[in-house]
């Protein structure tokens, strides 16, 4: 079964004379990592704010594993999706440790289970439980905030991650850090991940899936490997030339 | 200053009863006006036509002295602290309605983007992100309107509602200047605590800021 198919989905914001998702439709498998290429305002964050409904189609089919999502509670749905976007969005008057509980506390666990949680997920994204906990956020750098962030989206284990640019604002090499763990937590988990981002590079390495979008519109669909030898159309091959990669950086590129 | 100590010697019973009077008919006024300025502001902050006449309306009730809204209102209420505190509430109003709207319209988008997208409902998001967000920027406000309203309750005392305005008034009429001093410097005093404290306190709820 399908994590999340689309079906015939379309969008159009009002005042804008063109549509968002331009009759999308895609199935996307259980266990991916796909990675959402495209220009600002290609229609990806409108993507996957459609999967966790903070937007609404104005027609067509969302099913998260075989399931439509319009008929489920909202609030109910989002416990179950985590969500992780560049802003970070961590709450500045809560401590490390009670923004990571943040769902849990609403749904009551007991306490104990709430702390083990917390120092497992702080332990997950390779933070040192005691030393962060009680910290406030802006005692943090920008990567430790996106870890606390991503260790917030965790922590109910949620069957599907959707990430919008969440290391776009973050120096080099701390991204490339990320990078690699997100990988990691991603190939443990066996969970759906769907992360946009306009930076091809990232979308190579992380995605084992990479959806190109442009126009409202999916180009291609494909393993990275699939995308580079066959481009689907001129768009994607300029797109892939432009930024200067090539099929040898994929086979020698890290982690891949 | 003898005269001062003399004061104390006589009347330490009276000037501890108007000072009593004196904070409660600040303490009353100051949270009459937030039952009424806190939740219009929140209601406010999402409906731009409604601020706009909430803002402008006790804008310019505050134009208008306090003096003289105590004195229009002794015909319609008569004198005592109930005009009093009137007129005082209408003064301590604007300042924290203004900041209450201010703060839920600068509450950052990214949020409550982020809180919407974990699965808060609408409830949840108020209470554990918008109001905490909000609260230093409301509390600047009932400061700065609780300072005013400490100076102002001086001048309530005109129309018999009692408080340290007493003893200004009675120096005034008797020429005293001992009894001026003694007035006047006990609600400076007494603002410039409050005004301290509160201060105290703000750095406390903002301790998360950088």
């Amino acid at each position: 079964m399908a994590a999340v198919t689309f079906k015939d989905v379309y969008k159009q914001f009002e005042g804008m004379g063109y549509p968002a998702l331009d009759h999308v439709n895609i199935e996307i498998a259980e266990g991916e990592f796909v990675t959402i290429l495209g220009s600002s305002g290609c229609g990806k964050t409108t993507f996957i704010k459609m999967i966790n409904r903070l937007y609404e189609p104005d027609a067509g089919e969302i099913l998260l594993f075989g399931k439509q999502i319009r008929d489920k509670d909202p609030v109910q749905l989002r416990r179950r999706i985590g969500y992780v976007i560049q802003q970070v969005g961590l709450f500045p008057h809560m401590t490390v440790g009670e923004n990571i509980a943040t769902i849990p506390h609403i749904l009551k666990w007991d306490k104990e289970r709430i702390n083990a949680q917390v120092d497992a997920m702080l332990l997950l994204v390779d933070l040192e439980p005691q030393e962060f906990k009680n910290r406030y956020p802006a005692q943090l750098s920008g990567g430790q905030q996106q870890r606390i962030g991503l260790a917030r989206a965790l922590i109910c284990d949620p069957r599907i991650m959707l990430l919008d640019e969440p290391f776009g604002a973050i120096d080099a090499i701390t991204r490339e850090n990320l990078q690699n763990e997100l990988k990691r937590i991603h190939t443990e988990s066996k969970k759906t991940y769907i992360f946009v981002t306009h930076d091809i590079r990232e979308a190579l390495k992380l995605g084992t899936k990479i959806m190109i979008m442009n126009q409202g519109q999916i180009l291609q669909y494909g393993t990275p490997e699939e995308v580079l030898a066959h481009p689907a159309d001129g768009f994607v091959e300029e797109l892939i030339q432009t930024s200067g990669v090539s099929e040898s950086l994929l086979k020698d590129g890290d982690g891949i | 200053m003898e005269n001062a100590i003399v004061y104390f010697q006589n009347n330490g019973r009276e000037y501890f009863g108007l000072l009593m009077g004196h904070i409660g008919i600040s303490f009353v006024s100051v949270l009459a006006a937030m039952v009424v300025a806190v939740p219009l502001g929140i209601v406010c902050a999402g409906r731009p036509r409604l601020k706009s006449i909430a803002e402008a309306g006790f804008g310019l009730l505050r134009i208008v002295p306090s003096l003289a809204i105590l004195i229009l209102l002794i015909p319609i209420i008569g004198t005592g602290v109930k005009p009093a505190v009137i007129a005082l509430v209408l003064l301590a109003v604007p300042p924290i309605l203004i900041n209450t709207v201010q703060a839920f319209l600068t509450l950052p988008p990214e949020m409550l983007e982020a809180s919407l997208a974990m699965g808060m409902n609408p409830r949840e998001q108020f209470f554990k992100v918008k109001l905490p967000l909000a609260f230093p920027l409301m509390f600047a406000g009932i400061r700065t309107a609780t300072v005013e309203v400490i100076a102002s309750t001086t001048i309530a005392s005109y129309i018999g509602a009692g408080g340290l305005g007493d003893i200004i008034f009675t120096g005034l009429a008797l020429l005293r200047t001992d009894l001026l001093f003694i007035g006047g410097g006990s609600v400076a005093v007494l603002s410039l605590l409050t005004g301290y404290l509160m201060d105290r306190y703000y750095r406390y709820i903002t301790r998360w800021q950088p």
